[in-house]
């Protein structure tokens, strides 16, 4: 059988991984770094033409699968990880045949949960992590994707001014319909509610957890989150005729947690005295689009909000409020964006995203101006960052795992 | 433990004309392996979800027990779906790794540990419970997993394609591991798969499904013996059962130059055909001009018997049955020691108590 590669853009040097041998046995020196992370299968992560892929040794027809499925989730806009390959047809050394493998491109600054329990945690990153796995899986269920296996295992985050943005890994047990049905949804909340206690017991019992908080309780929070989201999201609401306002309220509520309203359904009841308005919500990133459209920055949703009011408050500082708001942002990046982000040296960009440094400038002056108890210049705070803040922190941009074991089901022998 | 019951159970997708599930009658009985088996897009994963409250029932009902559980959520029905997820958390104990969605639902201490003891003593994993999962062998871990639902102890065990994704080793070590194992228990399950062999090896009795209709419902011996249509004997057996398309008339039907006797009703249907059906197992075989004459094609030697697979030499003769356009050969079993070479020419006919015989046209057993 010869050696099959499946891919929308296929890299030759693909080809020169050692395929005939188990994913378990590749040689360390071409590995990016040591797998890790809980698994039913064997994963590894390599360097290929500059960039890191992950390599997951599964059946052929569940490679091909999932992999046609992460293309259309990241088709349908959805946040998930990158498809690259599906490799099959390997033959091991000894003539055996061996599993497919699904590779998929590693996500630049993204972090699986185990890391960042595994740093000095600030306080609250567990519900954090949550309330971003739960706006993943209202987004997921809004598309008509069933997950089926939902746990913070299966998502890797990326920190979003201060928040994080979730992003769905592992779509196997995964299914794309029309529409969810409620025992869908409840199912995979289930799932998920069971699962992040599981993690989050695990992680308590490997003495990782510095939370007081019991990992029962932290859990139930996808749950309520979830609810309280979806039901902001697709809630039919009745209004009275006086109050038609509260139209323009519902709207800006739903811009408000980043979604962006499609249709809004309104019917009237007979005599006309009460309103009813159902949304039609399509897609989140209502912040992050606004500021792509005027600044072309492309960046994560709570990280273009926290722009957008940076680029607010700059708009009224310079008292141009009524000018074009385009002309406006170009100056904006030119004289407050792209300064902050350029001050940090070439050897700590790997540390954090750009979007994310201006962020946590922006936190830092706050800061510092309490303590001086006077407004410090933005050059002062970058400076100051760069310098005592930056240095400390860890390397982000390729995060791969931390130490824990791989447990893969397998026969015995 | 309960009883489970399909009461013209009916899923349509929205935007589709024909149901997905279409009047879905069946009654498992209280501890019963019923596996739901059939091709893709048959219906059988369809049925199961609806059972577990994950599809919408669009018409007739669901009951376990004496309860109507049509309209109940998941979580309401007291059903478990095993192996969704095989993950094991490699910090905690392999009590605490099967004990711990109990936790979650709020079972307290004392009836935890008592739960998670019984299921060990079940699955022989006593002596590990306080090691980590890291300690034990591949099978072990599977127990583990298993373990988790267990302890749940559920009305009915729900399970879909659990095995797809394990290696062929391991499917057959845990498909035997299931089997025992739920007959220990004694806890209701509905299985799903799409490979016969499974279904076969596996059920109390199965139910074959096709196009959202149950085509039989039976013991594997039962679906063995007397399928009752085409389908069902086309599916069921490993290689497939012969079906061939011959006249009849009051005499019996035609098999070659060899007549068979075959039910009254196969002559008054009113057809001039009937399609009888044999196993590779029930042919007689000789070479002295009675029955339907074959070229062998290919021989499988198999040690004690050998398969010689043949094509008739009747160009008209066809065999029913296969996915695809291409011809189906004529299976028989043969002793190892007197295997008809390739290229030689036989008479084949149906032993007589072993033969099957349908309507060609609307499919049924006659």
């Amino acid at each position: 059988m010869a050696l099959e590669l499946t891919a929308a853009r296929p890299d030759p040097a693909l080809l020169d991984l050692p395929w005939r041998i188990p994913l378990e046995e590749w040689p360390e020196d071409i590995l990016a770094a040591l797998p890790r992370g809980i698994s039913r299968h064997v994963v590894r992560f390599v360097r290929l033409s500059g960039r890191v892929l992950a390599i997951k040794e599964i059946k052929d027809d569940i490679a091909r699968r999932e992999y046609e499925m992460l293309r259309n989730l990241r088709r349908l806009h959805l946040p998930s990880v990158e498809p690259f390959a599906v490799v099959s047809g390997r033959v091991g050394l000894d003539g055996e045949p061996l599993d497919a493998c699904l590779v998929t491109r590693h996500l630049q600054y993204s972090l699986p949960y185990r890391a960042l329990y595994s740093q000095s945690l600030r306080k609250g990153t567990a519900t954090r992590l949550i309330d971003a796995l739960a706006v993943l899986l209202v987004r997921l269920h809004l598309t008509g994707f069933w997950w089926g296996d939902v746990s913070l295992s299966n998502t890797l985050f990326r920190r979003d001014a201060g928040a994080f943005a979730a992003y769905l890994v592992d779509a196997e047990t995964g299914e794309l319909r029309n529409r969810l049905s409620d025992g869908q949804r409840e199912h995979d909340l289930e799932i998920a509610r069971v699962n992040i206690a599981g993690e989050l017991m695990d992680l308590d019992a490997g003495g990782l957890l510095q939370e007081e908080r019991d990992p029962v309780d932290v859990s139930e929070r996808i749950v309520t989150r979830y609810r309280e989201l979806w039901a902001e999201l697709t809630n039919a609401e009745t209004i009275d005729d006086t109050e038609r306002w509260r139209v323009d309220d519902r709207i800006r509520r739903l811009n408000k947690l980043g979604f962006d309203v499609d249709e809004l359904e309104i019917t009237t009841d007979i005599d006309g005295t009460s309103i009813r308005l159902q949304p039609k919500v399509v897609d989140s990133g209502h912040h992050s689009r606004r500021l792509l459209r005027l600044t072309g920055l492309d960046v994560r949703e709570n990280q273009a909000r926290r722009l957008l009011n940076d680029l607010e408050v700059y708009s009224a500082a310079t008292g141009r409020q009524g000018e074009d708001e385009e002309i406006i942002a170009h100056d904006w990046l030119a004289q407050v964006y792209e300064p902050v982000t350029r001050g940090v040296p070439r050897d700590l960009v790997a540390k954090l995203e750009p979007a994310e440094v201006f962020h946590e400038v922006l936190e830092h002056r706050w800061y510092m101006a309490e303590r001086a108890q006077h407004d410090v210049p933005i050059r002062e705070v970058v400076d100051d960052y760069v310098a005592n803040v930056l240095p400390g922190k860890p390397d982000e941009r390729a995060v791969l795992g931390v130490d824990t074991e791989e447990l893969p089901v397998i026969a015995d022998r | 433990m309960a009883t489970v019951k399909f009461d013209e159970a009916t899923r349509i997708y929205p935007g589709n004309d024909t149901p997905s599930v279409d009047k879905l009658n069946i009654d498992i009985q209280d501890g019963e392996f019923l596996v739901l088996v059939g091709p893709s897009g048959c219906g059988k994963s369809t049925s199961l979800r609806m059972l577990a409250g994950l599809e919408e029932v669009n018409g007739g009902k669901i009951w376990i027990g004496d309860r109507d559980v049509t309209d109940l959520s998941p979580k309401d029905r007291d059903v478990a779906m095993v192996f969704q997820n095989y993950a094991l958390y490699p910090h905690m104990t392999v009590a605490d790794n099967m004990g711990f969605a109990l936790k979650i639902a709020g079972v307290d201490k004392g009836e935890i540990r008592k739960r998670v003891e019984e299921a060990a003593k079940i699955l022989d994993l006593t002596q590990y419970l306080e090691r980590k999962p890291k300690a034990l062998s591949g099978g072990q871990r599977q127990r583990v997993a298993m373990g988790r639902a267990i302890v749940r102890s559920p009305q009915v065990f729900l399970m879909d394609e659990p095995l797809s994704n394990l290696d062929a080793k391991l499917r057959v070590q845990t498909r035997t591991q299931i089997a025992s194992l739920q007959r220990r228990l004694g806890v209701t399950t509905v299985y799903v798969t799409h490979d016969q062999v499974e279904a076969m090896t596996m059920g109390d009795r199965i139910a074959l499904l096709k196009d959202g209709v149950l085509q039989q419902c039976a013991t594997p011996r039962e679906m063995y013996d007397n399928p009752a249509n085409l389908f069902v004997a086309g599916f069921i057996g490993s290689p497939a059962m012969n079906l061939v398309t011959v006249p009849a008339s009051s005499d019996g039907a035609k098999f070659g130059n060899h007549t068979v006797t075959i039910p009254r009703e196969g002559v008054e249907h009113g057809g001039s055909h009937v399609v009888v059906g044999v196993r590779p197992e029930d042919v007689e075989i000789t070479t002295n001009n009675d029955g339907l004459e074959l070229t062998i094609d290919v021989v499988e030697e198999l040690g004690a018997d050998a398969y010689v697979y043949g094509t008739p030499t009747d160009g008209d003769i066809s065999l029913v049955g296969g996915d695809d356009n291409l011809a189906k050969p004529f299976i028989a079993r043969v002793d190892g020691r007197s295997v008809p070479p390739k290229g030689s020419k036989v008479y084949v006919y149906p032993k007589a108590q072993h033969m099957h015989v349908f309507d060609p046209e609307s499919g049924k057993r006659l």
